[in-house]
């Protein structure tokens, strides 16, 4: 059964086709691409993937359940994480809460809890921390813990977003776009942390990257989609020697 | 040890109010002051909740204060009071003062309820057409209680007198002010355990970004209720006091005019900050006091230097003028108001040894 199963999605906002008739089935473990150039409705698919938009048509399974109807929330704590192309921390708060308070779903206690400090409440709390402080010492952040997002430098940014979506332990990670922005130090980085994150967790990863180098060293599998729809499917040698890709990009030097 | 100074020199210090008041060394007056800056407290801290924590703009906190009021005042009064309306005490009024804090928690649990009117629709509504609906939220409100003649309509509502009486009947101790001082040290305890939660910072990522909210797994629907209930709910606790330190409710004392006093408090405090929300109920407690005794003085200087002719008088009606131009003037000047988010051991780290009060 795979992780996830899309069938024939399609989205409408208005009269624009931002996604028509989009099929993917990822399979546990493994580690993909979706590119394509700007405008082509990548974020959309990502978008319909976590649940902040119900497709028009078509059906999203994950884990073999389907997440038609779910709200965003429900659907995360399935075990879909993302992080977004803008980055969207909770900029006013440290960096320790941003990762606290993501673990939400599983807070497992009630609002008279958190009133009376009961037991729960206080194992709870315990866990969500010791889950915080681990994952920023496996993401080397410890040292920010108590900084503001605002304040850090982008790459910094990125790699907390990265941690914050990785405290939900979900089993599969959606990024979109998590080199852009960065310079070529912090994209080899990026790469390697990428690399890290999964095999040490055993996640499976779908991401959107503009930036050929990443998914070239990344990713087993790439598909190409433009103006919504699908024009190629592949590894990335194939990808790169595919005539209608290199069409789609003409004059887009990123690739 | 240590850590607790800042809880014992709290308790302490109320412990001698209460007793200042027992042995009459404090003015009646000054007692009443007292007593609404509890109040206020209650009602800014209560606010900051929504219009702080959650980043929302809710003007019409007074409409369920008004709730509060008006439930547990017809509660106490049905059940521990003679009535024309309501006929004999339903239980004997010497149990009053045990009955009363049942009576003010089930105003504020009224109060909770009435805060779904708002908390339903910040599902899909936000900024300002939220506000809109608090507004119209607090008018409903106002409007309903003019209409029910049965508890007074406009002429208000009055008897809460008798049963504060028959408190006074079984010992003879500051009944409300050791009411408003447990009120208000429950309320500031509610929210700051609701805030400092990982349940409860969910409202804060709600107001720093929603949709991250959502997406990292809060249920921003459910926390939207808890917050608008809590404040809600506390602002009928505030309501329910007031009612019984004045013992006289009339709805246009929870008008809009009551609501903008509360968020004045909340962005003179501070938004997102407690210890701010309260030093500014005290601070503003005390300028309200002040008006009445500087406007008549500038009246009569004004007259005396003949600034102003003998037809026109500065009436308290003035105190408008000058309240909303506090709010201006801090817009202008400090628009993250006294604390900013911060609190007090943030700006002052040296106090943190002196408490804990998580
Ligand atoms: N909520 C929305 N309402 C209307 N149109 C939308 C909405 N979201 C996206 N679109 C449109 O759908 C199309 C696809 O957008 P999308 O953001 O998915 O592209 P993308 O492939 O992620 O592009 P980029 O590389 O620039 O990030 C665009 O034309 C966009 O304007
Ligand atoms: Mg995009």
């Amino acid at each position: 059964m795979p992780l996830l199963e899309i069938k024939n999605m399609t989205q409408r906002f208005g009269g624009l086709q931002a996604v028509s008739d989009f099929n993917i089935s990822i399979e546990e473990g493994q580690l993909l691409a979706l590119i394509g150039p700007n405008g082509a409705g990548k974020t959309t698919v990502f978008n319909l993937t976590s649940g902040f938009y119900q497709p028009t048509e078509g059906t999203i399974f994950f884990d073999g359940k389907p997440t038609a109807g779910l709200k965003p929330h429900q659907v995360t704590a399935m075990g879909i994480a993302r992080t977004f192309q803008n980055i969207r921390l909770w900029h006013d708060m440290t960096v320790l809460d941003n990762i606290r308070i993501s673990q939400h779903y599983r807070m497992g206690y009630n609002i008279f809890d958190a009133f009376l400090r009961t037991k729960r409440y206080r194992e709870q709390e315990r866990s969500i921390d010791n889950t915080a402080w681990e994952m920023l010492e496996a993401m080397s952040l410890k040292e920010y813990a108590y900084e503001r997002p605002k304040n850090l430098p982008y790459g910094l940014q990125r790699r907390v977003e990265i941690a914050r979506a990785m405290s939900i332990r979900p089993k599969l990670l959606l990024l979109d776009e998590p080199a852009a922005g960065l310079n070529s130090a912090d994209v080899e980085g990026l790469i390697k942390l990428i690399r890290w994150i999964h095999t040490e967790f055993d996640i499976t990863i779908w991401m959107i990257e503009h930036q050929m180098k990443v998914v070239m060293s990344l990713c087993e599998h790439i598909k190409v989609i433009d103006f919504g729809s699908t024009i190629a499917d592949g590894t990335p040698e194939e990808i790169q020697a595919n005539p209608v890709v290199i069409k789609a990009y003409l004059g887009d030097d990123t690739i | 040890m240590q850590k607790h100074t800042f809880t014992i020199a709290l308790f302490l210090s109320c412990l001698g109010l209460v007793g200042l008041a027992q042995y009459n060394w404090l003015d009646q007056y000054i007692l009443t002051v007292i007593m609404f800056m509890g109040i206020n407290i209650i009602l800014s801290s209560s606010l900051n909740i929504i219009n702080g924590y959650m980043g929302e703009f809710a003007c019409g906190h007074a409409g369920f204060m008004c709730v509060g009021a008006y439930v547990s005042s017809v509660l106490s009064v049905a059940i521990f009071a003679k009535d024309k309306v309501f006929g004999a005490p339903m239980l004997p009024p010497d149990l009053a003062w045990i009955g009363f804090p049942a009576i003010i928690l089930a105003g504020a649990l009224v109060a909770a309820l009435t805060g779904l009117i708002v908390a339903l629709p910040s599902f899909k509504t936000r900024g300002d057409y939220l506000a809109i609906i608090t507004i119209a939220a607090n008018y409903m409100v106002i409007s309903a209680i003019e209409n029910m003649d049965i508890i007074g309509g406009p002429r208000g509502f009055q008897g809460m007198k008798r049963v504060i009486n028959s408190m006074y009947d079984v010992a003879d101790i500051p009944w409300m002010l050791i009411w408003i001082i447990i009120g208000t040290l429950f309320s500031i305890f509610l929210i700051r355990r609701f805030v400092t939660s990982t349940y409860g910072k969910g409202i804060i990522a709600i107001s720093q970004d929603e949709v991250a909210a959502e997406i990292m797994s809060i249920n921003t629907n459910k926390m939207k209720i808890s917050a608008f209930m809590l404040s809600a709910g506390l602002a009928g606790l505030a309501g329910g006091l007031f009612a019984h330190v004045y013992g006289y409710v009339n709805p246009q004392s929870f008008s809009i005019m009551k609501s903008t006093e509360c968020m004045v408090m909340v962005y003179l405090g501070g938004m997102g900050s407690l210890s701010g929300s309260v030093l500014s109920a005290i601070i503003f407690t005390v300028l309200i006091e002040a008006l009445r005794f500087i406007i008549p003085e500038v009246d009569s200087l004004m007259h005396s230097i003949g600034i102003l002719p003998d037809s026109y008088e500065i009436s308290q009606v003035w105190k408008w003028v000058i309240i909303p131009m506090i709010l201006f003037f801090l817009m202008q000047f400090r628009p993250e108001g006294i604390f900013g988010n911060r609190e007090l051991p943030d700006s002052f780290p040296k106090l943190r040894k002196f408490y804990s009060f998580k």
